[in-house]
């Protein structure tokens, strides 16, 4: 494979193949560091907040949120949608950038596909906690049931979703566990005791030979190919839950393209938060970069530009449809009694991306984790924009309501977080967070010592500077060609 | 009882060059193990071109045709139901779940496919020939079962540039 020099490396310092797994197993095989215990412990008090928010929810019904006969849906479906809108990222950095052959995602894309599996996980217990009788929630599946052959409709978007996120839940498990097998192979030849027995039986017998890299190339190829139209296919089936419906604001074509940009866009600004801490929290700075966050801010530029188009064109079409109902919708939106959430909405999303155009913006790490936060807050307002402001002003202006979440509603959101938290701290330590075996392959050819290498076989000198991501190449006199200069 | 010679390298061209000799003096692989996919190895060493992807493709077919005979059967012809007047027989409406269970056939029937070819079961004791191929050394076994002159064989181990060599003993 041929790699330019003037590439900026995508390993930085000087690491051994021994290095890479020694720096990458010392999480798992340590003792959990001080910051881990806060975090775990902030994550854990999350959870028991939406065990128990969700479990009274569960007990009493969903009359213990906000809602009201006219705004029906609110944080349950604005939550649920910002879920399983963070974890397309993951699945777009695994699969998407692999078909790209974009190598850079070798040192991000195992946190990724967690930080997916964790985020759908959190979108499915939205879907529990919303149903109301939630032990009830097979009835969403075809089963033949003892009322009559009495099946779900297949005309809904609501059962395509049920397929839709199932499979997309299943097939990135799929993808992650085959990536995981060679790395956990190599925690379970290093360790001793019960740890060499665990990792022994997770990895499935892994052994590395030729034979077996070679499938599991091929395995993953083709998983990326069949993930990357899933994950496209699963947020436009979750839009379609709206597009399909006749209300103003929902009844969009606009709405499957719109829906994977948000996506792709608050996904990469929740990778970017974890990977932020990730990297500092586990030393990983030779492995995830400055520019591979560069990368990433520009990746969320283009899809927040997308975004921030799609919104305009929404104006542009409830104005140009002609239809009284849309424009009054908009202008409602617009100044109505949630213009703070939609001008909140245009702020985190339109303008912050449009900042990662100054190098010197996306290259900075506080600014970076700003920004994805920014964004993070921004798309959940966008979900919530689109579902509270298109049904607060119902057709009849008697039905008209406000909607006013309750402790419920917040502690089964804000539990829902900790519950992302923790399971991502418990991968992150038990599990390789970054995916060992694919960073390996990246030393010869596109590590920082590589393209020394490189530079020396022309005759020249590199030199990496990571504090602006650039390399200075210079030719000098003294080197003949063919030396290695190290 | 299986003999194996095992011959350690620390680098991946030392180990393509290295068997290319071990090969022209007429030495059999056993196997190569790795701690990243070395590419153009599997030439070296004879491996095949993978045949995942007729299995997932044929998974796939069976998954879109199971979609669409559930469907069909259910909402078709064990009870049509008039809901809004929407016809009965919806093939635009089944396209996304056909879609979704192509995928999920595909990937799982190619995924066990994988596991099944490769021996990869949950806790199954593998072949091990040493623990460093999975860290940072390139491993290659020689059968010695049949080997006439398994210290020619040290020797001309130790000549393809391994760094390391030992003796095996594999019960399976």
């Amino acid at each position: 494979m041929h790699e330019s020099i003037i590439r900026t490396p995508l390993v930085t310092g000087n690491p051994s193949l021994h290095d890479i797994t020694e720096d990458i197993s010392r999480p798992v095989e340590g003792k959990p560091t001080k910051a881990w215990w806060i975090g775990f412990i902030f994550s854990f008090l999350g959870l028991c907040l939406w065990l128990y928010s969700a479990g009274y929810t569960m007990t009493v019904g969903i009359g213990a949120w906000g809602l009201n006969k006219t705004v029906g849906w609110a944080w349950d479906i604005t939550t649920f949608v910002w879920w399983v809108g963070i974890g397309h990222a993951g699945t777009l950095i695994s699969a998407i950038l692999l078909l790209f052959r974009q190598n850079w995602r070798n040192s991000i894309n195992r946190s990724a596909e967690a930080m997916t599996l964790f985020a759908v996980i959190c979108a499915i217990t939205y879907i529990f906690t919303h149903m109301g009788r939630p032990w009830l929630f097979y009835w969403a599946l075809p089963l033949p049931n003892q009322y009559g052959s009495l099946w779900v409709n297949f005309n809904s978007p609501l059962v395509w979703d049920v397929f839709a996120i199932s499979t997309y839940f299943s097939v990135s498990l799929l993808f992650w566990y085959i990536g995981l097998l060679p790395d956990i192979a190599t925690i379970r030849d290093r360790a001793k005791g019960v740890a060499k027995k665990v990792y022994g039986f997770l990895s499935f017998g892994w052994t590395g030979s030729a034979r077996s890299w070679v499938r599991f190339e091929a395995v993953s190829l083709i998983l990326s190919g069949l993930a990357t139209p899933l994950v496209l296919s699963v947020h436009t089936v979750v839009s379609m839950d709206f597009a399909t419906s006749l209300i103003p604001g929902w009844h969009a074509t606009l709405f499957p393209p719109y829906f994977v940009a948000g996506a792709i866009f608050s996904g990469f600004a929740m990778v970017q938060t974890l990977l932020l801490v990730a990297r500092k929290a586990m030393r990983l700075e030779n492995y995830i970069t400055l520019y591979h966050i560069e990368l990433m801010n520009i990746i969320i530029m283009v899809t927040g530009s997308i975004v921030g188009a799609a919104y305009l064109t929404e104006l542009f079409i409830a104005w140009y449809s002609g239809v009284e109902y849309e424009q009054y919708l908009f202008l409602n939106r617009v100044s109505g009694p949630y213009w703070w959430a939609y001008w909140i909405m245009m702020t985190c999303n339109v303008i912050s991306p449009q900042l990662m155009w100054f190098k010197k913006l996306r290259t900075s790490l506080a600014f970076t984790f700003f920004i994805s936060i920014v964004v993070n807050i921004g798309m959940w307002f966008e979900r919530f924009v689109i579902i509270v402001t298109s049904l607060h002003r119902d057709f009849l202006p008697s039905s008209w309501a406000m909607f006013h979440p309750t402790f419920y509603d917040v502690g089964v959101f804000v539990g829902s977080i900790g519950v992302f938290f923790t399971l991502f701290m418990l991968f992150i330590k038990f599990l390789p967070g970054v995916a060992m075996a694919e960073v390996k392959l990246l030393l010869r050819n596109s590590s920082e010592a590589a393209k020394k290498r490189m530079a020396a076989k022309e005759g020249k000198t590199y030199q990496f500077s990571p504090e602006t991501g650039g390399v200075v190449i210079a030719a000098t006199t003294n080197v003949r060609k063919g030396e290695n200069h190290e | 009882m299986n003999k194996y010679a095992v011959a350690l390298y620390d680098d991946e061209d030392i180990l393509k060059s290295g068997i290319g000799r071990l090969q022209s003096a007429g030495i059999k692989i056993h196997d190569v193990y790795t701690p990243y996919p070395v590419h153009g190895l599997e030439n070296l060493v004879g491996v095949r071109r993978s045949r995942l992807d007729i299995a997932a493709f044929c998974f796939g077919c069976l998954g879109v045709s199971c979609a669409f005979l559930m469907m069909w059967y259910m909402i078709t012809y064990d009870w049509p139901m008039n809901i809004g007047g929407k016809p009965n027989f919806p093939i635009i409406s089944f396209i996304p779940i056909c879609f979704e269970m192509t995928v999920l056939f595909a990937s799982y029937g190619m995924g066990l496919t994988f596991f099944i070819v490769n021996r990869n079961i949950p806790g199954s004791t593998p072949r091990i020939m040493d623990e460093r191929a999975t860290d940072d050394r390139f491993v290659v076994a020689v059968s010695l079962n049949d080997a006439e002159d398994p210290e020619g064989i040290n020797s001309l181990l130790r000549d393809s540039g391994a760094v390391e060599i030992k003796q095996k003993e594999a019960a399976y």
